[in-house]
């Protein structure tokens, strides 16, 4: 009896000293709010930083108008991803946020996604043809992939054709995940989706990648919120080599440096 | 305003006052037969009348949408009848709005006929009146409550509904752009005071409506009294 107790204390002591003897950093929490069609891609990096840092990161996925609104009004964001430009300079116009506190992370790119090919036809052939009820767009309104995909309908010359056609409509996601939505539960048999959403999950002669130059470049910038150190090494992480290189993996071009 | 702000609101107003109509038509015989009967089944048919209570709204829109899609089993029902796909169209979201109203109107409805009680009815079918003569002059009448209870929810829950038109409705202007997602485009655009703008006159019109059917109300109901 005496002997296991005293086995037992010693295996307590050994543990606690490990515990002890590995100076770790405290760990943190990270809480970032990221745009829907870069929740995907987000979850990859955050897992790999994850195995390096003591750190948890938690997504708050959403739009990033709802987002600003949030971050405003106070919301216990640390850093927020944006799907455009204009709501992180939003944030800086309404002196939320410092000037040097955002920056470019990731220049998005456009895919053209149907889900129900037909015989030899590609999504593009489809398009071009109106071989379609329906084609999904995000919002362009609110939503840069849906303004990149009515510049693409422009600069191919089918905007005002499919705007004054009968047979093909235009149907608006409130974001670019649910023009993905409408695809997916093929009610829609276009749609204009961010390519991260198909790159890694759909087979490649389901959708068309948008050549880059059809369009202006989808900038995706982000507002550094609170400056604890924990913070400062994931955005390191996310702009670092590592970051980087699952971005690209997952259908995103680099932001050029300047 | 802008037009197509006002679009939205006539949309809305529509959408509302369809669904509504369409709910206490299919309501009525529903709520009767739940009121009358001893069946074994009418607890589940209460329950399952309940349920998209329970939903939130974007999870039944979401299988709406699938329900919807070319392949799925509401699509092929109607394309035998030669009617075209509910996805993205004014009539789709009609039918998403008496899914979703659906316990609003019932509710009340059976709660009024429950509350009649048996006798005046017996007293009529022995003087010879038939069924549907018992139903306009004695039931209608008397649920008057009900009905307007009935009516005033479901046409306020629709006009107020936002997830599942914005599943299945597409944005469409003039189609399927109703107001609740006017107003939250305005926001998610950052567009504040379009957003103000129309929410105070969705709540305006909405309180005028509303007065209307109560001031009604209360007039006729002096009258009966006098």
């Amino acid at each position: 009896m005496i002997a296991i107790e005293s086995r037992a204390i010693c295996v307590c002591c050994l543990l606690g000293f490990s515990l002890l003897g590995t100076p770790k950093i405290s760990a943190d929490t990270i809480t970032v709010a990221v745009a829907s069609n870069f929740a995907e891609t987000l979850e990859a990096i955050s897992t790999k930083f994850e195995q390096q840092f003591p750190h948890d990161v938690v997504l708050v996925r959403g739009s990033s108008g709802r987002h600003f609104a949030q971050i405003v009004n106070g919301a216990p964001f640390d850093v927020f991803l944006s799907a455009d430009t204009r709501r992180p300079q939003a944030l800086v116009d309404a002196e939320v946020v410092e000037n040097s506190k955002v920056k470019p992370y990731a220049i998005g790119r456009l895919a053209l996604w149907s889900s129900i090919p037909t015989a030899n036809k590609l999504p593009r052939e489809r398009l071009v043809e109106g071989d379609f009820n329906h084609l999904a767009i995000a919002n362009p309104r609110l939503a840069p992939y849906g303004k990149a995909a009515m510049e693409v309908l422009e600069n191919i010359g089918l905007a005002s054709l499919i705007q004054s056609s009968s047979e093909n409509t235009l149907v608006y996601g409130e974001n670019v995940a649910q023009a993905f939505q409408f695809v997916a539960t093929d009610n829609a048999e276009l749609g204009f989706v961010a390519l991260s959403q198909v790159i890694n999950s759909v087979p490649d002669e389901e959708y068309w990648q948008v050549p880059a130059d059809l369009h202006a470049p989808i900038v995706q910038s982000l507002a550094q919120l609170t400056d604890t150190e924990a913070v400062k090494q994931f955005l390191n992480f996310l702009t670092g080599s590592e970051g980087s290189l699952l971005l690209r993996q997952q259908g995103y071009l680099l932001p050029t440096q300047n | 305003m802008q037009p197509s702000d006002i679009t939205a609101l006539i949309i809305s107003l529509k959408l509302a006052a369809y669904s509504t109509l369409i709910l206490l038509v299919l309501g009525t015989p529903l709520a009767w037969w739940l009121s009358q009967t001893r069946n074994r089944l009418k607890p589940v048919l209460e329950a399952l009348i309940a349920l998209p209570l329970v939903l939130p709204p974007t999870v039944l829109g979401f299988y709406l949408l699938i329900g919807f899609a070319p392949s799925g089993p509401i699509d092929s029902l109607l394309d035998s009848l030669g009617i075209p796909s509910l996805a993205f169209s004014f009539q789709g979201l009609v039918v998403g709005s008496v899914i979703y109203s659906l316990p609003f109107v019932v509710q009340p409805l059976q709660t009024a006929f429950v509350g009649l009680g048996k006798r005046q009815l017996e007293l009529a079918a022995t003087l010879g009146a038939g069924p549907l003569d018992r139903f306009f002059t004695i039931v209608l009448p008397l649920s008057k409550l009900g009905y307007l209870t009935a009516a005033v929810l479901g046409f306020a829950h629709t006009l107020g509904e936002f997830g599942v038109v914005l599943m299945i409705g597409g944005n469409i202007p003039g189609e399927t752009q109703v107001v609740s997602i006017q107003i939250y485009d305005h926001v998610e655009a950052l567009d504040y005071t379009s957003a103000h703008t129309l929410a105070l006159g969705l709540l305006l019109i909405s309180f005028l409506v509303l007065l209307a059917v109560y001031g009604i109300n209360r007039q006729s109901r002096l009258v009966t009294l006098q």
